[in-house]
């Protein structure tokens, strides 16, 4: 897919998008489009603007100059909320959850702030939410931890609950943040596995950072390589992972020189 | 992790949720039970536990809003507010009536509350609660201040009625006991299906992690400033009903002591059983009684 090509049927489109931190460059002159159902890896060293420019999208961070557009909406000075509320949701590095809440409450948490009309008297634990949150824990193999408080749970099933409850509201993009990072070498596989069949259900882009390329390789169709804050290399993965910049930047095949 | 890669074992539906059917008999029978007890006990006894439970009530407001993270150290304001709304619409309107009092005073705090939620609603920890103190102390400095509302004296009401009919003088202090204790339990019942329900999860998953509630599309803020504002009816609805059985208003009501003993009957009371609310104001009430019997003038 070229860039034209790309552009025309974007969802997510990045203008031109900046961010520095006093001196550092954390995003610079950012161009990028994502078309829908693409599965998008942003890969790049410690430092590269990964997940800077996960939230900027997400709005947690706003660029100091260009344009952020999902659906045609500029969502660059929309808070995390709105953004949210228009389809995007995320998953954390560190999971973001509820640690003396069951699994099935982190759920049904998920689900009452998803919950449109947030009722006064509606209850939180009715049938419907309930049965909602069993659908999702089981697409992520989590029904037989529902009772289990979270702060006993295993770092990868953390990860699996965290991503769960952003499918909560049935996003239409969904970025995820080193979803494998903290996962042994040998269960990083299977968990992808789970994520992505589960994803498989939905007609969703993701976005995920990453640094394992055998994740990239595998789970990707495009690859966006990021260096200081800029982009290095924008295509499919064979060809993303190949080019010299990536090589020597990101997986260190090459030497710096 | 291997256990959540197995395949998931077949796991027979979550039972269905526990109906809140038992809440609604259970707030009957301890009125009931009250209402039987308090026609057979002293009114010394009677006239405890009706500051209990309209104690309690502004209490129980606090926890609402502990149950989001933060703590007001300011709800003598509101206290105030209902007790002074009743008390003029008494002296002044001629509005006696004792279950309307008590409503349009919670009904004014809420809305003297409301203007400063959305302010209020950006500040956590002790920001928050220094925030809300200096609201109720500017309440007390105006109401010292002002000789209309009686000044540091405040000024006296007289026996309220209820459906037109003057109390009769032997069983006023029983007829305002039922009063308060039913409201308290309508309040308290309300409040449980509050915290309940999704925007009550959602005040509780504020209190945990914010930024993974608003990152959920919930809105912290807002959930914020309305338990804001219910925690001001709540405190409201205390103010009057006290009023109306000490039959006296006063600037102290939103001294910051005041604000005080309400906090720590929301710590002792915990932020999970609206029930705890009301014994634990009516611990406070007990030892304050006899700390007045046996150390006068220390309390």
């Amino acid at each position: 897919m070229d860039e034209g090509e790309r552009d025309v049927t974007a969802m997510l489109q990045a203008h031109g998008v900046g961010k520095r931190f006093g001196a550092v460059v954390a995003a610079a002159d950012i161009d990028i489009g994502v078309a829908a159902g693409e599965r998008v890896s942003l890969i790049g060293s410690n430092g590269a603007g990964k997940t800077t420019f996960v939230n900027m999208i997400t709005g947690y961070l706003k660029p100091d100059e260009g344009r952020i557009v999902l659906d045609g909406c500029d969502i660059t000075a929309l808070a995390p909320r709105a953004i949210t509320r228009l389809g995007v949701a995320r998953s954390f590095q560190i999971p973001q959850l509820y640690g003396d809440l069951t699994v099935q409450g982190n759920m049904l948490v998920a689900n009452a702030c998803h919950d449109q009309q947030l009722s006064f008297w509606r209850p939180a634990r009715r049938r419907a939410a309930l049965d909602r949150a069993d659908g999702l824990l089981e697409r992520f193999r989590l029904l037989e931890h529902r009772e289990r408080r979270v702060a006993e749970l295993p770092g990868g099933t953390r990860k699996l609950l965290d991503i769960a409850m952003a499918l909560t509201a049935a996003p239409k993009l969904l970025l995820l943040d080193e979803p494998t990072s903290g996962v042994s070498a040998e269960e990083k596989f299977p968990m992808m596995d789970i994520v992505m069949s589960a994803l498989g259900q939905e007609a969703m882009t993701v976005l995920f950072v990453e640094h394992d390329m055998e994740i990239v390789a595998r789970y990707a169709s495009r690859v966006v390589a990021f260096y200081s804050g800029r982009i290095i290399a924008d295509g499919p993965p064979a060809e993303a992972l190949a080019t010299d910049d990536v090589r020597r930047y990101v997986t260190g095949e090459l030497v710096h020189g | 992790m291997s256990a959540v890669l197995s395949p998931t074992p077949a796991t027979p539906a979550a039972a269905a949720p526990a109906a809140r059917g038992s809440s609604p008999w259970l707030a009957a029978l301890a009125f009931a039970v009250l209402a039987v007890a308090g026609f057979f006990s002293p009114k010394w006894l009677v006239f405890l536990v009706t500051m209990a439970a309209a104690n309690g009530l502004v209490s129980l407001g606090i926890v609402g809003l502990m149950r989001g993270g933060v703590v007001p150290f300011g709800q003598g304001m509101v206290f105030a507010i209902g007790g002074y709304t009743a008390a003029l619409l008494f002296n002044k309107l001629g509005f006696t009536d004792a279950l309307g009092l008590p409503l349009v005073g919670g009904a004014m705090a809420a809305l003297v509350a409301a203007p400063f939620a959305p302010l209020l609603s950006r500040y956590r920890g002790i920001f928050f609660a220094m925030l809300t103190l200096a609201l109720s102390m500017v309440t007390y400095g105006l109401l010292m201040k002002l000789e209309s509302l009686g000044g540091s004296d405040g000024f006296n009401l007289g026996r309220p009625t209820l459906f037109g009919s003057r109390l009769p003088d032997a069983r006023a202090g029983y007829i305002l006991f039922l009063v308060t204790i039913g409201m308290a339990t309508a309040v308290g019942l309300l409040a449980r299906v509050y915290f309940d329900s999704t925007r009550g999860l959602v005040t509780l998953a504020a209190r945990d992690n914010e930024l993974r509630v608003e990152y959920l599309g919930g809105s912290v803020r807002q959930a914020m400033a309305i338990n804001f504002v219910l925690a001001a009816f709540c405190g409201g609805l205390g103010g009057a009903l006290v009023v109306m059985s000490l039959g006296h208003v006063e600037p102290n009501f939103s001294f910051w002591t005041t604000s005080g003993e309400f906090v720590f009957v929301a710590i002792l009371a915990g932020w999970q059983s609206v029930a705890a609310v009301f014994v634990a104001s009516t611990v406070l009430e007990v030892v304050r009684s006899f700390s007045s019997s046996y150390f006068p003038n220390t309390w």
